[in-house]
């Protein structure tokens, strides 16, 4: 065993390439044609989205009487597909903020993917209240927010509070992204030669040189937008989880939702995000970028909020206990052992047993258990929506009105055809921008920064 | 060839020591109008530099607190002001309630604001036409060189000393930047009338598909808005029932719900004699009376029952309900009138329960007093 030296930090990125080298090496599939591999994979994501347009197709012609929802149960899938999604997004915005702040130089590696992966997650994700709403054309009515007769919205009401909280977090994600692709735009249109795409990277770096005086304000708006990103990121879960906390239904109506969200939220970010970066990462040899290491803290940060989801599903069953109210009791018993039993254990084992493997070092350092792990962590994150949204829905106060839902295909068909959807962007974004931050990771390279040596 | 106008002499440097150790000599010589350029921020530069810490946070303290404020406002004037509506008892001006709003609302116009405010008022962005930009020099400051450039405006520029101090400082490949003729001849493409077309065009493109999405093509099919449902419509054909009628009389011997006979259609007198107002003479049922009367009734009949008719002609007035005739009827006549329509008068059965008719009845009897009150209703 080699010895570490753990009073220095070690290398995030390995190796000391050039950083010439790191130009070439990340702008390469900008300045390649798309290979087979790339076609197939697309095809793939393409025909998944195909499913989606027929879902949809038959949702919009025959009405939303197509899906399973029937009398109690009657957000399903759609608000269910909607908290996955957005979920999904999170991890994005806190690689890129909130450990900015911690100043994890890691992050540099995985963040601009991780940040693209939030822009898809949250389209995505955006997608469902707007087909959920019956008569979706008539989504065109609700920009700007039509008040003819005078009346205003309900700002108390947490689905108002979910609107702004989920179009917020797109806008500065996107902001953020665009401000951080910026200097890399300029790298890019320094580089090419074609007349066409010099045009296209001159308008997006909108003519940047590197300046320091530029540098000096660009730091400091990166450090304000990952101050604010940080409460945002936290706020939105929070939010979306008060669309279920502030309703009076057993199972919904509790304290511990939003940190339970954000955590869940974030677990199963990083878990999409770990997944796809082990493909990036071997297609486009970005090993010594995106390197072990990295991977390995995050298979860390998902066996910590892995763990704080195990916590609050034990939480909620001592509440519910503890606080002596009957229909909430009856809820979490018939959570774990009612009808829907099979889905409530499918999420335990998948976000509370699976990855406590995390603990082993081998494994967080082996890709292929690690990717089988995060594979059964969004699983077991989907399911625990589920389980909320339709468990607490099926069986509420009023046994006369219960009943069991089941969904019908139309609901896997939008469901399979979300993640066509999202990974179709995922693709085009690997062919279109560099998936890797070129001035972020030039920065953290062993010697890049002055030794300040005689000061 | 006219004479070339000079922006600059720039130097290049290998690693970041060196291009640190430049930078604290050209801020100890005392130009001011010089730049360093890397392809990332190099820490300790803005120190070597001697440059003030950024503004920026003002900015975004000031637009996101002035962002707080005004969704606070806005929320207190819509909710509590302008349209004020109980909503699960909470009152108008619910604090709580309006934080989440509030805090998005800060971040997003913070945000907004200082990444507009660093781009194009900080560094005057966009801006591709700048000296610097298409030269050697950017190519390889953009990828992993370190490059100092020191401007012919810097009161201290002597194009001699400038390239002594450079060859001082041990940079590498010292050359002489200067305007292209585009660059100096360069105007704001702004207000071209090309740019200025384009976005005429886009305006109109933009409102066009708009206004048909939302006023032409949403009422076009399939969008039939509901219009065509699987039920059957008054008067429409059915093919479930042999004789093809769609509308059905009842099955004999039964009533709708909520719906009451009544037996003494076409017989006034008949009513009179037997139908007793059930109803007892109280504050609640007057009001009740007073209310369907001035809703129903005193359109023709006017609010006091003197037959001002409201209608101005367009109707025959009613003959007044203060008439010897009317006051000495009893109760079920005039019950039955309401009931069963007189003259041009129609049947108010479909719009009136049959205790809102005796309500109204009470209240008939109460206007009738008020112009004909007895002697002891005075003192």
């Amino acid at each position: 065993m080699s010895v570490v030296d753990h009073t220095k930090e070690l290398s995030v990125v390995e190796g000391k390439p050039a950083l010439r080298s790191l130009d070439d090496l990340i702008s390469k599939p900008l300045e390649t044609k798309p290979d087979k591999k790339f076609f197939i994979a697309l095809s793939i994501t393409l025909s998944m989205m195909g499913l989606f347009v027929i879902g949809l197709g038959l949702t919009f012609w025959y009405g939303v009487g197509m899906w399973g929802n029937n009398n109690p149960v009657g957000w399903a899938f759609d608000i269910v597909n909607f908290v996955f999604w957005v979920g999904i997004g999170h991890a994005g915005t806190l690689i890129s903020a909130i450990l900015f702040l911690f100043r994890q130089k890691w992050r540099t590696g995985i963040a601009r993917f991780a940040e693209g992966m939030t822009i898809f997650a949250v389209m995505t994700a955006l997608l469902f209240p707007l087909i959920h709403v019956g008569r979706p054309w008539l989504d065109g009515w609700l920009m700007p927010y039509p008040n003819q007769h005078g009346l205003w919205v309900n700002f108390t009401s947490p689905l108002l509070w979910d609107v702004f909280a989920v179009s917020t977090y797109f806008i500065v994600s996107l902001i953020f992204w665009y401000v951080g692709l910026i200097p890399d735009f300029a790298t890019l249109r320094e580089r090419t030669s074609t007349k066409i795409k010099k045009a296209v990277y001159s308008t997006f770096s909108l003519g940047w040189r590197f300046s320091n005086r530029h540098w000096q304000h660009y730091e400091m708006v990166y450090l304000i937008l990952a101050g604010f990103a940080t409460p945002l990121v936290l706020s939105v879960h929070t939010i979306v989880s008060f669309d279920f906390a502030v309703s009076i239904l057993p199972g919904w109506h509790t304290t511990i939702f939003p940190p339970y969200f954000v955590a869940g939220a974030v677990f199963s970010g990083f878990a999409m995000v770990q997944n796809v970066l082990i493909f990036v990462r071997k297609i486009f040899n970005y090993e010594h970028i995106i390197t072990l290491d990295t991977l390995e803290k995050m298979n860390k940060i998902m066996l910590v909020t892995g763990s704080m989801v195990g916590y609050a599903y034990a939480m909620e069953f001592f509440i519910a206990w503890y606080s002596g109210v009957q229909p909430e009791q009856f809820t979490f018993l018939n959570r774990a052992f009612g009808p829907y039993a099979w889905a409530y254990w499918i999420m335990v084992s998948c976000n509370v047993i699976t990855p406590q493997l995390f603990w082993f070092k081998k494994i967080r350092r082996s890709i292929p258990i690690m990717f089988v792990v995060a594979v059964f962590v969004n699983v077991g994150m989907w399911f625990e929506r589920f389980v909320i949204v339709v468990t607490s829905l099926s069986r509420d106060y009023l046994p006369s009105s219960w009943a069991y839902y089941t969904p019908t295909y139309v609901d896997f068909m939008i469901l399979i055809g979300s993640f066509g959807f999202f990974f179709t962007w995922i693709l085009l974004f690997t062919k279109a921008l560099p998936v890797v931050s070129i001035a972020e990771v030039k920065a953290v390279v062993d010697d890049a920064q002055p030794s300040h040596k005689g000061h | 060839m006219s004479e070339k106008i000079l922006y600059s002499y720039t130097g290049i440097f290998d690693t970041p020591d060196e291009i640190i150790h430049a930078a604290e000599k050209a801020s100890e010589y005392g130009f001011k109008n010089y730049d360093v350029h890397t392809p990332y921020p190099l820490h300790g530069m803005n120190k070597a530099m001697k440059l003030p810490p950024s503004k920026l946070g003002y900015v975004a303290l000031v637009v996101g607190l002035s962002g707080a404020l005004a969704a606070l406002l806005l929320m207190f004037w819509m909710s509590a002001v302008d349209y004020p509506i109980v909503i699960g008892g909470k009152p108008f001006f619910s604090f709580p309630a309006y934080v989440p709003v509030m805090f998005e609302v800060t971040v997003l116009s913070a945000s907004i604001a200082t990444v507009l405010t660093m781009l194009f008022i900080f560094f005057k962005l966009p801006n591709n036409a700048h000296p610097l930009n298409d030269t050697l020099y950017m190519k390889k400051v953009s990828s992993d060189k370190y490059g100092i450039s020191i401007q012919a405006e810097d009161n201290k520029f002597n194009e001699a000393d400038v390239r002594r101090f450079l060859e001082d400082c041990d940079a590498k490949e010292i050359t002489a930047v200067y305007y292209d003729k585009e660059e100096i001849n360069y105007k704001h493409k702004i207000l071209e009338p090309k740019f200025i077309g384009f976005l005429l065009f886009t305006a109109l493109l933009t409102s066009g598909v708009t206004y048909f999405t939302l006023n032409k093509l949403l009422y076009m099919p399939p969008f039939d808005w509901m219009m065509e449902q699987n039920k059957l419509n008054p008067q429409a054909t059915s093919t479930v029932f042999d004789d093809g009628f769609g509308m059905r009389k009842p099955v004999e011997g039964t009533i709708a719900r909520g719906f009451t006979p009544y037996s003494f259609s076409g017989q006034p007198e008949a009513a009179e004699v037997n139908l007793v107002n059930p109803l007892p003479v109280s504050k609640s049922v007057l009001e009740l009376g007073q209310q369907k009367y001035d809703t129903f009734c005193s359109p023709c009949h006017g609010y006091y029952g003197e037959g001002d008719s409201r209608l101005r002609g367009q109707f025959p007035n009613p003959p007044s309900l203060h008439s010897e005739k009317i006051r000495t009827w009893k109760d079920g006549r005039i019950f039955h009138v309401i009931t069963d329509g007189q003259n041009i008068m129609p049947s108010y059965s479909s719009q009136l329960t049959v205790n809102e008719i005796w309500a109204i009845v009470h209240y008939t009897r109460v206007l009738q007093r008020a112009l004909n009150a007895k002697e002891s209703d005075l003192q």
